[in-house]
């Protein structure tokens, strides 16, 4: 199902979601750079036209590009029984995976500023309350830990399935959060300089401290109730 | 283990010290040269940003995390703070005392470009040229090695090249964030590895100039602004030491 149910009348092919395009490359297929569920410009005064189309084209691009050529050679190792030359792509696997899945995520959790909802009810609004105090709490949490990664990273909102509770956490590089630390992705906020250096420069707390405006909480509220329905929660 | 191992790099990098004030507090050393210096390869606004914003910040934080703390208001050099964070699992100190020393390194590695369109390298039959002849075995497979490790470095890092004093020849490294060879060398043991050159490969370091096109950067930095005669010096005084070690 379309998961950008913030997103105006869309055409069908962006309305596929993350979780198709993350699973659409079998053994032998190619993985694909996503289409943006929103103009470059849509995300406007948070994130500007310029960074989304580098950011999109060129970085999330490349990603895509050296994963589907580390498969290539993992194919090729795995039908040599090359063991050792498997373990070898480890980093490349890691690096440039992580990176397309994590920024498949995040194009994903991004919207409008004019479509901004704040996630004050529903299943969502209560976990929140439940976990954190209120939104305030956990914009305030999550800012300061995602602020404090230090070199590059993300920061992200996850559902723990052995908890059942929501929870803030952050990684290195292009580590998956899921793969990386066992918790579901809910909402990810690039802290890599190449999301934030054009618009915010140094200043990545204005840039983390301003993107709470345009997360997509509708996306973020159904990747909840998908993980936990997944973890046998609801 | 003679004396000299329980010596920190003082000797090096001499035109590199940070300067103490009374209030024991280190000062951001100035660049040295112009803002505007290193254009085109690298333009102002970058320097300006670098420097001003990014490298202030980390020796600010480390003054502020020093302040009080009599043994480490006691160290000479950011040398001693970095290895003794690192080997106390200081992270949050390490990192900017790392990053202070790493960029000041940094921009003394770098000098205005010339204004040819030819290939900046090491004097001809200098001491570093042959180095690097005799360790990668040629000039071409040393630019190979380290502009790759810049581009291979997944994420904020630093390539580097490092005299090693076991192997008593050149070697290309890279490290991640604020990581430095300078940490291989604990303060109770013998010398292992010398920093002669260094890149930053953090995104903020090109951004502006290159935006993703890292590779074009670090190739550009390598034959376009590197200071041979720094890294010349460097190397001489390497040797020194390791043969001290040894």
């Amino acid at each position: 199902a379309a998961a950008n149910l913030r997103s105006s009348a869309l055409p069908d092919k962006v309305a596929k979601s993350a979780a198709a395009y993350l699973s659409a490359a079998p053994s032998g297929g190619k993985h694909e750079l996503p289409d943006l569920p929103y103009d470059y410009a849509a995300l406007e005064p948070v994130v500007s036209a310029e960074t989304m189309e580098l950011h999109h084209s060129k970085h999330h691009n490349t990603y895509v590009t050296n994963l589907n050529a580390s498969l290539e050679k993992l194919d090729a190792a795995v039908s040599a029984g090359d063991v050792s030359g498997i373990i070898a792509l480890q980093g490349a696997l890691k690096f440039n995976g992580g990176g397309h899945v994590n920024h498949t995520l995040f194009w994903e959790n991004l919207a409008a500023p004019e479509a901004f909802k704040a996630p004050t009810d529903g299943a969502l609004g209560d976990m929140i309350k439940c976990c954190f105090g209120d939104f305030d709490k956990m914009k305030a949490e999550l800012s300061a830990q995602t602020i404090a990664v230090q070199g590059s990273g993300w920061g992200w909102l996850g559902y723990n399935p052995k908890t059942g509770a929501i929870e803030g956490a952050t990684c290195a590089n292009q580590d998956p959060l899921q793969a990386t630390t066992g918790l579901v992705p809910l909402a990810g906020i690039d802290v890599w300089e190449h999301a934030y250096y054009v618009d915010y420069r140094n200043v990545r707390p204005n840039y983390v401290n301003a993107i709470w405006d345009i997360i997509n909480w509708d996306v973020v509220e159904a990747r909840l109730l998908a993980a936990q329905k997944a973890a046998g929660k609801i | 283990m003679t004396s000299s191992s329980s010596r920190f790099l003082v000797t090096i990098l001499l035109s590199m010290t940070t300067l103490r004030g009374d209030a024991k507090q280190f000062e951001l050393p100035p660049l040295p040269y112009g803002y505007d210096a290193l254009e085109p390869m690298i333009s102002a606004n970058t320097l300006t940003y670098h420097h001003d914003k990014h490298h202030a910040k980390y020796v600010n934080t480390m003054n502020s995390m020093i302040k009080g703390q009599s043994e480490l208001e006691s160290m000479e050099t950011i040398e001693e703070i970095l290895v003794h964070a690192h080997e106390q699992g200081n992270t949050g100190l390490f990192n900017n005392a790392a990053q202070s020393w790493n960029h000041e390194f940094y921009w003394n590695c770098m000098t205005p470009p010339s204004k040819s369109s030819s290939i900046s390298e090491p004097p001809k039959n200098s001491q570093l040229s042959k180095m690097i002849q005799q360790s990668f075995g040629s000039y071409e497979e040393f630019v190979t090695q380290f502009t790759t490790a810049g581009n291979t470095a997944f994420g904020s890092g630093w390539a580097w090249l490092c005299y090693s004093i076991p192997q008593q020849k050149l070697i290309v490294t890279k490290t991640i964030g604020a990581g430095t060879p300078l940490t291989e060398n604990s303060s109770s043991k013998a010398k292992v590895v010398i920093p002669i050159l260094t890149m930053d490969v953090w995104e903020h370091a090109y951004y502006l100039d290159y935006q993703n096109a890292r590779p074009t950067y670090t190739q550009t930095f390598l034959t376009k602004l590197v200071n041979w005669d720094f890294v010349g010096r460097n190397l001489k005084e390497a040797i020194e030491v390791g043969k001290d070690e040894l």
